[in-house]
């Protein structure tokens, strides 16, 4: 069954078209990719799909429900977390209170703070900085930060907006990991990246988006022979 | 001493409207030219209840609900609908609000300043120094108001809210948090410490008019700038400062009718050191 269902998505910044109508659906327990070029609309997508920008028409069903009306604020609480591009972690608050924030949902404090606690063990390099101001983390410390905070609120759908941006080949590798690690405990992902090797190495299906339209879809063993996948995200 | 203490009292009645200014920039990125006007709203409020026989205390609770209400309403009805439109269309908005209030207190209480029957003080003697006790009171509770309204930012959900909002608008929403009803707690906010600024300014000038809100609403925005905007111990600090300024000012009298000049020439100094004010925070771009 699709957790996560996109019809003929269609989004506008003014008179550009940047989605022009995709679909695509995530099953549940399923790693989907959606890769293609800078510009060709994947942030976008993840952006409509948690209501940060408004959809023009088309419909977004996440476990059954449409959800298309429904204010963003209120997908988390119903499972959908999203680790955004370029991490915006909370630059001015310590590593602690991000976590906090990601676990706004939450009300009993002792499950935060346990949450925490198991987070900090995913990650232990968000244990050592706990109180440490998340602007002074390095680049990788905060793709951790952003990606502990989006598990504090315990989605069923992890959305993963470019993890790998900016980090070093070892630090990418580590991203990875945790992925599919996350992965194996349950929920169900979601990943839009540019390093399409990466992703579609770890991935069951992908996508393939092209200036606002999907141009290839299939299971992510047969993209990663595709001769022209290969030709043109693969570099090979 | 006198003279330091009555500063201080009137800072903090500055850092009180200030806070407002601050905060709302702080959250919702505009500046409320009508949160001056909302001492004023707040000052008539005091007047009715008081008229009409009521005690002081019923007529800080009075003030406070109605500013409240006046808070939310504007920004509900003005300022919602023009999110994510231009600054200028808001801040043109927010001005014509200052009108608009204005305007209807005129047409309501006349443009006549009038009394307001508060109770009177009366001053204590501290060794050779003379002090009023409204202003004791004034700063004492404006202290209490402050101190606990930087508890309730750092230390509560809905106060580590309003920071994620104020610096990530759509990272505080995929985290789940009602960005509308964190703008609407905020406007709430400002204007209820707007009503008790204006309980303090009618215990030191018992009078109220329509624009009465205008000059305090001003030096608050400027102690607001002082401080860094956004920051909120900076408008604590750029209220307090400008206060006791004014204050030092106009007790010396070749500079008593320059005060006003001296309090736009410290902004323009310190706005020419530091240009985001004395707490502001560089943002840095993302990469």
């Amino acid at each position: 069954m699709a957790l996560l269902e996109v019809k003929n998505l269609e989004v506008c910044y003014g008179v550009i078209r940047a989605l022009k109508g995709i679909s695509f659906e995530v099953n549940q327990g399923e790693i989907v990719s959606l890769i293609g070029a800078n510009g060709a609309g994947k942030t976008t997508t993840m952006q409509s799909i948690m209501g940060l920008i408004p959809i023009k028409s088309g419909t977004v069903t996440y476990d059954g429900q449409v959800i298309n009306k429904i204010p963003g604020h209120k997908l988390v609480p119903m499972g959908m977390s999203q680790v955004p591009e370029g991490r915006r972690v909370f630059q001015e608050m310590t590593v602690y209170e991000n976590l906090v924030l990601g676990a706004y949902a939450q009300k009993d404090k002792k499950k935060i703070k346990d949450d925490i606690d198991e987070i900090c063990t995913r990650f232990p390099r968000l244990g050592e900085r706990k109180k440490q101001v998340a602007g002074t983390l390095s680049g990788g410390e905060q793709q951790m930060l952003a990606m502990g905070r989006a598990m504090m609120s315990h989605p069923k759908l992890l959305m993963l907006d470019e993890p790998s941006m900016g980090l070093s080949p070892l630090l990418v590798d580590q991203v990875f990991e945790i992925i599919k690690d996350y992965h194996k405990s349950g929920v169900t992902i979601l990943l839009v990246e540019q390093n399409a090797k990466k992703a579609l190495s770890i991935s069951d299906r992908a996508y393939v988006l092209e200036t606002g339209a999907i141009t290839m879809e299939g299971n992510a063993a047969d993209l990663l022979n595709d001769e022209s996948v290969k030709k043109a995200y693969l570099g090979e | 001493m006198s003279t330091i203490f009555d500063g201080l009292s009137l800072g903090a009645i500055y850092a009180l409207i200030a806070l407002g200014y601050t905060m709302v920039y702080g959250i919702a990125k505009m500046l409320n030219f009508a949160h001056g006007d909302i001492i004023m709203v707040g000052a008539y409020a005091i007047f009715t209840t008081l008229a009409a026989g009521g005690h002081i205390g019923l007529a800080l609770v009075v003030a406070v609900v109605v500013c409240v209400v006046f808070g939310i309403v504007i920004e509900k009805v003005a300022y919602k609908p023009l999110r994510g439109s231009s600054p200028l269309a808001v801040l043109i908005t927010a001005i014509g609000v200052s009108y608009l209030l204005q305007s209807v207190a005129q047409i309501i209480f006349g443009a006549k300043a009038q009394t307001v029957s508060m109770v009177s003080f009366g001053s204590m003697k501290i060794g050779s120094a003379e002090i009023s006790i409204a202003s004791v009171i004034t700063l004492v509770v404006g202290a209490v108001i402050m101190a606990g309204l930087t508890l309730f930012v750092r230390n509560t959900r809905t106060g580590r809210a309003m920071q994620a909002v104020s610096e990530d608008k759509g990272a505080a929403q995929l985290m789940g948090i009602n960005v509308n009803r964190i703008i609407m707690i905020t406007f709430a906010i400002g204007s209820a410490l707007a009503a008790c600024a204006s309980i303090f300014y009618l215990m030191q000038i018992p009078s109220t008019e329509p624009t009465l809100g205008s000059m305090p609403g001003i030096k608050a925005f400027t102690a607001a700038v002082i401080g860094g905007i956004g920051s909120i111990p900076g408008a604590m600090i750029g209220g307090v400062l400008l206060g006791v300024v004014e204050k030092i000012c106009l007790s010396i009298p070749v500079l008593a009718p320059y005060t006003t000049a001296v309090e736009f020439a410290i902004l323009i100094l310190i706005l020419l050191v530091r240009p985001i004010g004395l707490l502001g925070k560089k943002r840095r771009e993302k990469v």
